[in-house]
């Protein structure tokens, strides 16, 4: 599905209005032919697009192993995302625009400063055992990613320094620090509402529109809905069936031969077999998971900007998306923020590929053996290594040495990744500018893979988390692009696109920057044309 | 007799603790421990510690595989460290679907081999030789999962004669089961058939070339009585050595195809556990992979022994 086609969705569902679905297709370059066409078909849509209840729903998943555990605080990829998503609920929901909207809670509000938040509860929601959702679980809830604990969430979870219950359905979170963003940090997948002093993780209980059915891990996961559903416009389908398929070749060819409705990671280099069927279509989603390769910039040589400068216009980012994505992905600007983040700087000029300039910085640099390894390996993501010999490359032509250095992929994030002076890795996108910001590139921050430490960029980052005047967080986030852009140790080629796909008889599949399948909500989102 | 068959039951009784003590020190070896390979770049320091602590990984690591070791020893294979399910009950459905896969490739191949492996030495040199070595050549030669790629291709996006998928549940029934695992037995098939088909043909050749057959032949009988009834009894040694080592590598090489169709067997099972560091359950595929090498060499053996009347009777 195109970005005008999700618009068009959005439109009919009566969540984008007329005024707004022009002025954003124009925004996304239509023209006005299209513009007229675009608008009879939106309204030809919202008479058939509506949910339709029943039905099996049958996905074909990458990311799944057979060492997968129904433990929310172990989730790690897409298949028990995404199974979670349709037992559990989480406090806040990131919308497809990325805000945090309510979810278990129908209410949150930052006191003055942002450090102190009041989340309200929604009453009469009922646990799949029958107790209803209460201050109580939201509280145990929480406090299972902080402290002591092998969560996931447990770096961002950091920022809670306290939980308190107010009433039966207020709680209270306390901030170390102000955060106007909060609420996105707990739409994160490991942080989903259980019962009061729930452990029993084989047998999960949430309240989500789905009942585990069947569970077999790394093959075949079932989900099935018990009764109705709380949100009254989700959870449509009966039956949820996850079937785990980690070969490329083999998911596509299971959507093509019709054995699934809907797949995830599709494979670009192959997609358009799809984009030709009369039945099937993409559902893709411009994202903010993006490939790095981070420079200690406390380290020699990287201590010298000139050379951080060299790299940043070696790099042939119009050919990475190409090698690493077949042209599936968006531009990088070696800061974490991608397009679809509303705080994207929008303004700043895009770094491109320029020999003479990458020469001449490296001259300036004056460092005649720079020495610089660049540590890989496929186990940071696939692609990891081939995004490394590009670098090389391009490099090598304007005369910078690069040695890639290819590491063992078991480990590589216990042994390699934020110990060598230049590593490859990868980040998922957050859901919140500030929050990507301060987990990888505060001052002092775990995962600060470039020990990039600056006190302007420190303020800003501190100045935006507090504030809450929309205006001044812009100008703040904006400008720590900038500095990122221009001085920062990571190299960011580019964004990667989600690219999902499923058969026409599926709806309410959109695309969502955040993850694959929707952001991990397919189970309650989806349904079967009638 | 008897008494070879305890010496090598004993024999592989030892194997299989230097094997369970090798694929220790294997899974030792690998940089990086369970916490890292689940938490991966969204560890903290606290949070690897507290989930090395749950899972006692924090112990050294002889004492992790006494305590495995002490297990076995009672039948316990003890529990997935990953998501604390019971390895036997984990396990017991793979290795039913993966000797399912095994017998059903077995059961089509073997006999298909030695058919064909006869016929070619039958009509050696002749079009029908040459034309079966080509194609077996031609199966051994590309690799498994181009093999498993083509005919997913043609039979089941193209054709739509077979699912690409074979994932089968443990209530699937047997014929939706023979229908759904169809295209990888045949893959499989088609990538054994060529080993025995030749070995079969190689080894009657070399009997045929004795005294013996020269006699039969001057004696005026049938090429074909000739190669079935004087031939092939003495080239059977050979022939069962190299089925009883494809019917290993059905068991346990077939982690490729496995991936290409999906199927829920015990490779797939193994390569997730080492890639998660999940020890209790590496070690106990581990087991039932050496086992099913050494008892199958062990078959192989005796049956070459007892198809042998030298051997059959010492002197």
């Amino acid at each position: 599905m195109s970005e005008l086609d999700y618009l068009k969705r959005l439109h009919s569902a009566g969540r984008l209005s007329r005024r707004d679905l022009i002025g954003r297709a124009l925004a996304v370059g239509a023209t006005a032919p299209m513009l007229s066409g675009l608008l009879a078909s939106a309204d030809a849509l919202a008479a058939t697009e509506q949910g339709k209840p029943g039905g099996t729903l049958r996905l074909g998943l990458g990311g799944g192993s057979t060492t997968d555990s129904l433990n929310p605080l172990a989730a790690n990829d897409s298949v028990m995302i995404d199974v979670l998503f349709g037992i559990f609920n989480g406090l806040v929901e990131n919308a497809p625009d990325n805000r945090p909207v309510p979810e278990l809670a129908e209410k949150f509000e930052p006191k003055p400063g942002a450090a102190e938040w009041i989340f309200t509860l929604r009453k009469g929601i009922q646990f799949h055992n029958g107790k209803e959702f209460d201050a109580d679980d939201a509280v145990y809830s929480l406090n299972l990613h902080r402290g002591d604990t092998k969560s996931g969430a447990a770096g961002p979870m950091k920022a809670i320094s306290d939980v308190k219950k107010l009433d039966k359905y207020q709680i209270q979170v306390t901030l170390a620090a102000g955060d106007a963003d909060f609420p996105t940090i707990l739409t994160d997948y490991h942080v989903m509402m259980v019962p009061n002093g729930f452990t029993d993780w084989a047998k999960p209980v949430g309240t989500g529109a789905f009942t585990l059915e069947a569970f077999d891990p790394g093959v075949r996961i079932a989900l099935k809905k018990p009764g109705k559903y709380w949100k009254p416009d989700r959870g449509y389908v009966d039956t949820v069936e996850y079937n785990v398929i980690n070969d490329t070749s083999a998911r596509m060819n299971a959507l093509i031969s019709g054995q699934v409705d809907v797949i995830n990671r599709a494979d670009p280099k192959t997609v358009s077999r799809i984009e030709k069927s009369p039945t099937l279509e993409i559902v893709r989603a411009a994202g903010g998971w993006y490939p790095v390769m981070a420079m200690m910039v406390d380290r020699d040589p990287y201590t010298s900007l000139d050379l951080r400068q060299a790299l940043k216009y070696a790099v042939d980012r119009e050919q990475m998306i190409k090698t690493l994505f077949s042209g599936y992905g968006t531009l990088g600007n070696d800061h974490p923020i991608p397009r679809s983040d509303p705080y994207f700087n929008s303004e700043l000029a895009q770094l491109k590929y320029d020999p003479e300039k990458a020469k001449f910085h490296f001259k300036k640099a004056g460092i005649s053996d720079p020495k610089i390894v660049l540590q890989t390996s496929d186990a940071a993501f696939n692609g990891a290594v081939d995004m490394a010999t590009l670098l090389q490359a391009t490099a090598g032509k304007d005369d910078i040495p690069i040695q890639v250095k290819k590491e063992s992929a078991d480990g590589y994030f216990d042994n390699v990744w934020l110990k060598g002076s230049f590593v490859a890795s990868y980040w998922g996108g957050r859901p919140a500018a500030t929050q990507m910001l301060s987990i990888a590139y505060k001052s002092g921050a775990p995962w600060n893979e470039s020990h990039w430490n600056n006190e302007k960029f420190d303020k800003l980052l501190a100045d935006a988390q507090a504030e809450t005047d929309e205006a001044k967080r812009k100008n703040s986030i904006w400008a720590m692009q900038e500095l990122l852009r221009d001085e920062g140790g990571t190299l960011i080629p580019c964004f990667r696109d989600w690219l999902d796909a499923h058969s026409k008889k599926v709806g309410g599949h959109t695309p969502h920057s955040g993850f694959d399948m929707d952001n991990g909500r397919i189970a309650e989102k989806a349904f079967l044309k009638g | 007799m008897l008494k070879l068959v305890a010496q090598r039951f004993a024999l592989g009784l030892l194997t299989l603790f230097a094997a369970s003590v090798l694929i220790f020190a294997g899974t030792e070896i690998l940089p990086g421990d369970l916490a890292s390979a689940i938490l991966q770049n969204n560890a903290t320091p606290e949070s690897l510690a507290a989930m090395r602590k749950e899972l006692g990984l924090e112990r050294p690591a002889y004492v992790r595989y006494g305590e495995w070791l002490g297990g076995v020893a009672h039948g316990n294979l003890g529990r997935s460290l990953a998501n604390n399910r019971d390895v036997a009950d984990e396990i017991a459905p793979r290795l039913k679907n993966t000797l399912f896969l095994a017998l059903y490739a077995a059961i089509i191949s073997v006999p298909l081999a030695v058919v064909l492996g006869l016929l070619a030495a039958i009509r050696q040199g002749g079009i029908y030789d040459r034309l079966v070595n080509v194609v077996t050549l031609m199966t051994i030669s590309v690799p498994e999962y181009f093999l498993a790629y083509v005919l997913v291709k043609y039979f089941a996006v193209g054709l739509g004669w077979f699912p690409s998928l074979a994932n089968v549940t443990s209530n699937t029934g047997l014929l939706e089961r023979l229908n759904l695992t169809f295209l990888a037995m045949l893959t499989l098939v088609l990538v054994i058939v060529a080993y025995m088909m030749r070995m079969t043909r190689a080894s009657v050749l070399s009997v045929m070339a004795s005294p013996y057959i020269e006699m039969a032949m001057l004696k005026g009988l049938p090429k074909w009585r000739i190669v079935a009834q004087h031939a092939f009894p003495n080239a059977l040694a050979p022939i069962i050595n190299v089925i009883a080592l494809n019917l290993a590598y059905l068991v346990t090489g077939v982690v490729v195809v496995e991936a290409v169709f999906v199927y829920p067997g015990l490779g797939q099972l193994m390569v997730d556990a080492v890639s998660k560091h999940d020890v209790p359950v590496v070690q106990a595929c581990g087991l039932i992979f050496a086992g099913a090498f050494i008892l199958l060499n062990m078959t192989a053996d005796i049956l070459a022994i007892m198809s042998n009347p030298r051997l059959r009777h010492p002197r």
